[in-house]
């Protein structure tokens, strides 16, 4: 009865995701309604038999793709899910000192503060992976943000074996990243193996397709003849692009991730 | 459509570097990667912009600096991971800080490691922190290292030199215990012995890193170990009430009968209930994540400990435990934490700081507090049972977080040796008993008496006075009138406990029907005096609790020295020269009473004021009427 290694990150998310329902308070999970957060929906049904007893939310730029929209739609009502929207900021509203991509990224982050500010939460589970983006790696599991949403990178708490830190002061509000673990190629093995659905546009069409799903406009297609997922496991093993490299934010500054991760960014 | 099945996947292994500031950790990551061709493509010419940005040489260590500060400082500041591959199988590598600022991160990294890279300078030689690092890989239980001694190019490739390394650092490894399984020179800046053999040592005969690295178990889920499975919630979405956790250890099937600690309660298990999966589980192993229903309704919490009724987890309310200290507020004797161990949490105090281990030249010294970032032994005492194994024996739940101010301060791990498993001291074995009532009561006892029932509760240390005190105490009150009688240690070792010995188990057992017996006495109206080394805090506790309110702690107190000095059986004597093993006080905790009803000092006053100061207290606590009692002496 061994373990395979899908099983094995299948586990410690379901962990993570118990501990997070049972140790806080209000929590809520953002549901971006890509491939990854797909996945820790699915994960938290497995956790709690089918029920998912916390709030689905998604925050919404009004600039994702149409066939998100209809993902999100269809699937809201399909798992039962209590579904939840948040409304993002006009670009107005944002910091005019960042560079073009970065300052439509943020308006995310904004809207995201103003949700959770609006709704109170405790705590938000988001689907980021280390494998995604340098600044990633070094995230927690369970990670403090204060109440404007800031992340104090440079003195994180400590994380022992599996003895997340989830006692927090009452200003505090919590991340949690139960897919930290999980690299690009588990998600799309999980995503085969468990039959999770997937929005279209991660499938090749005339040589091009979305490894990334942002915003409509700040996300670009990758060369690819995928059509499959046995197809895109196949690419992605031999595949030498960065994940990201179609997201348009992280590359505009040296730290402008960096900036934007550290004001609250995902 | 191409087939992809899981049997395709390739094992991961999780590898921790470590090593001194400025060693070269993240470099030897860079050449890692590079060598084995898991660099993404544009990522060496990003590395190379921003070093000509910033006019700095071109430096690998770049790949895991994210951050701005680190890239400014040229230090790693937080734990990072990357993923690469060789031929043979994945990696994370997850590269920790060296800087002593930067422990905790160094440990977060860590902890969550199946094998570690330890790199040393071989300019520079073992320095603290390699030390310290060694040290704390041992403890986390990370048990396959291999270490780097990097920069050799910077030493000509000496031979010599490396071997000076070689032998100095296995020495201090063995000496904690730990075995490291390669030595390999290398030079993360050159590439040599990285992935390709080294024409630069051709006196090295052993394997490169990657060769080191591809040669290291995958760590298997501990499956055939006791069954360790800890509550970590229960849920009632619906009609059914679930039990969900992860298993820690062992595996369980539908049909197991199941016990429950602290609490002691049992059930079988009815299902195994899971989501979205072609046929409901008939069993589950080591690392799953799953949920089960019972055969009955019983009230279990998070933080109760499932096992199997044969191999079930110890019980205690004290323990020792090798801490490592994170804090900026140093840990002292006398605060509380809250202690998170598995699912459970509780709030322990610090009863006492054995020793203070210098990582450097791991000598131990005894303090009062425990600094940030040092490690030491102490005593442990929780305010409710708990349900744990020793470190060694099962690991995830004999490993623990300490808590302060919503931070983790600390983490530890468990050694029981020296006390006692409770659960039997708390467990009643038979059922259909009911308690018979009594027609004569205590008044009437007391009264004919002219004194009421009490239990006075000698502990001291072996050779403090207490058998020599209780006899003539008891001689005293015999001439005053009172019922007394001496309940002395080697007695009853005679008789009503011959079958017991002196593991701290029957040591234990030896104390709970001691403390069941003098309250008897006490109950049947006589004064029972007990000459009892007892000298664990919850013994005497669950003997108080036994006794009732007539229970008066009374302290005989005398150091170690004092009572070497005395030595009346020759025991300190035998327990030096190891004939005795476990002999409290010398290689035995003994606990000394917190608020004890009286302290006697037998070291500053003679024998006769030590009677007269018991007796004293005696009349003033247990006679009806001090006058009326003088009545009786002689």
């Amino acid at each position: 009865m061994t373990m395979s290694h899908l099983d094995e990150l299948e586990a410690e998310s379901i962990y993570i995701l118990r501990e997070a329902f049972n140790r806080l308070g209000k929590i809520g999970l953002l549901w971006s309604l890509g491939k990854d957060s797909n996945v820790m929906l699915w994960l938290a049904r497995k956790a709690f038999f089918g029920k998912v007893p916390f709030p689905a939310m998604h925050v919404d730029t009004g600039k994702k793709f149409k066939e998100m929209y209809d993902f999100r739609d269809q699937y809201a009502d399909e798992w039962g899910l209590n579904f939840m929207r948040g409304e993002c900021p006009p670009l107005s509203e944002i910091d005019p000192s960042l560079p073009p991509a970065t300052r439509a990224a943020a308006r995310k982050t904004e809207g995201l503060k103003r949700f959770l500010a609006e709704h109170k939460f405790d705590g938000v589970i988001a689907g980021i992976r280390r494998d995604e983006e340098a600044l990633r790696a070094k995230e927690r599991v369970f990670s403090p943000r204060q109440t404007t949403g800031e992340w104090d990178f440079r003195d994180q708490p400590p994380e022992f074996w599996n003895q997340y830190n989830t006692s927090f002061p009452p200003n505090v509000h919590v991340r949690i990243h139960p897919l930290l673990h999980w690299t690009e190629v588990d998600i799309w093995k999980y995503t085969l193996r468990e039959g999770i659905p997937v929005i279209p546009l991660y499938f090749a069409k005339n040589g091009k397709r979305y490894r990334s799903l942002g915003d409509e406009d700040i996300t670009n297609p990758v060369d690819s003849d995928a059509t499959t997922i046995p197809e895109i496991i196949r690419e992605l093993e031999t595949t030498t692009v960065s994940e990201r490299s179609g997201r348009a934010m992280d590359h505009e500054a040296e730290d402008s991730f960096e900036r934007l991760r550290a004001n609250g960014y995902m | 459509m191409t087939e992809y099945t899981e049997a395709q996947q390739r094992d991961l292994l999780k590898i921790v570097i470590v090593g001194h500031v400025d060693h070269g950790k993240s470099t030897l990551v860079g050449r890692l990667f590079h060598d084995t061709g898991s660099l993404p493509d544009g990522k060496l010419e990003a590395i190379q912009a921003m070093c000509d940005q910033r006019g700095l040489p071109f430096e690998y260590a770049f790949l895991m600096d994210a951050m701005q500060a680190e890239r400014d400082q040229g230090i790693t500041i937080d734990t990072s991971q990357i993923w690469f591959n060789t031929d043979q199988r994945d990696y994370v590598i997850i590269d920790a800080p060296g800087h002593t600022e930067f422990l905790k991160n160094m440990i977060t990294g860590a902890a969550s490691s199946e094998a570690a890279v330890l790199v040393i300078d071989a300019g520079e030689g073992v320095q603290e922190q390699s030390r310290k690092h060694g040290y704390l890989l041992h403890l986390l239980g990370v048990k396959q290292i291999a270490i780097a001694v990097n920069k050799m190019d910077m030493i000509d490739y000496d031979q010599a030199k490396f071997d000076a390394i070689e032998t100095e650092y296995r020495a201090y490894l063995t000496s904690i215990g730990v075995t490291p399984t390669y030595l390999i020179p290398v030079s993360a800046r050159e590439g040599d012995n990285i992935a390709s053999r080294s024409a630069n040592m051709d006196w090295y005969q052993g394997p490169t890193l990657v060769e080191a690295l591809d040669s290291f178990e995958d760590t298997s889920l501990p499956v055939d170990a006791p069954l360790r499975f800890p509550i970590q919630d229960v849920y009632k979405f619906d009609e059914r009430r679930i039990l969900a956790g992860r298993i820690e250890s062992g595996t369980l099937k539908v049909g197991d009968e199941l016990l429950f600690s602290p609490s002691n309660k049992k059930a079988r298990i009815k299902s195994i209930e899971a989501w979205s999966v072609p046929e409901q589980p008939t069993s589950a192993s080591a690392g799953a994540s799953i949920g089960i229903t019972l055969d009955h309704q019983l009230f279990i919490e998070r933080g109760e400990l499932a096992s199997h009724v044969a191999t079930p987890p110890l019980e205690t309310d004290v323990f020792t435990a090798r801490l490592f200290w994170l804090a900026k507020d140093p840990l002292t004797v006398g605060k509380c934490y809250t202690m998170k161990l598995h699912t459970g949490e509780c709030q322990v105090e610090v009863q006492e700081i054995r020793t203070v281990i210098n990582t450097d030249t791991l000598s131990e010294g005894a303090g009062s507090e425990l600094q940030r970032n040092s490690i030491g032994e102490v005593v442990l005492r929780a305010r409710k049972m708990l349900a744990l194994d020793g470190y060694d024996d099962v690991a995830a739940t004999g490993r623990f977080v300490l808590i302060d101010n919503y931070n983790i301060a600390a983490g530890g791990v468990i050694n029981m040796t020296g006390y006692a498993d409770q659960r039997d001291l708390i467990t009643q074995k038979s059922e259909n008993i009911t308690r018979v009532s009594h027609d004569v009561t205590e008044e009437a006892r007391a009264a004919r008496n002219g004194h009421i029932g009490g239990v006075l509760w000698f502990t001291g240390l072996s050779g403090s006075g207490k058998s020599t005190l209780a006899v003539l105490v008891e001689k005293r009150l015999f001439q005053k009138g009172y019922q007394s009688y001496v309940l002395d240690g080697d007695n009853v070792r005679h008789g009503l406990n011959a079958n017991l010995g002196f593991s701290p188990e029957d040591r234990a057992e030896n104390i709970r029907r001691i403390g069941e017996v003098a309250g008897l006495f006490s109950r049947a109206g006589m004064v029972a005096i007990t000459s009892f080394i007892s000298p664990y805090r919850s013994d005497r506790d669950r003997a108080r609790t036994a006794v009732g309110s007539n229970f008066h702690e009374i302290y005989i107190k005398a150091d170690v020295a004092a009572c070497e000095g005395r030595d009346p059986k020759g025991l300190y004597k035998k327990a030096r020269s190891g004939e005795i093993a476990e002999f409290t006080g010398v290689s035995a905790p003994y606990e000394a009473p917190e608020n004890p009803q009286l302290v006697v000092d037998t070291v500053s006053q003679d024998i006769e004021t030590c009677v007269d100061q018991i007796v004293d207290y005696i009349e003033e606590h247990l006679s009806l009427s001090r006058s009326k009692s003088l009545d009786f002496s002689i």
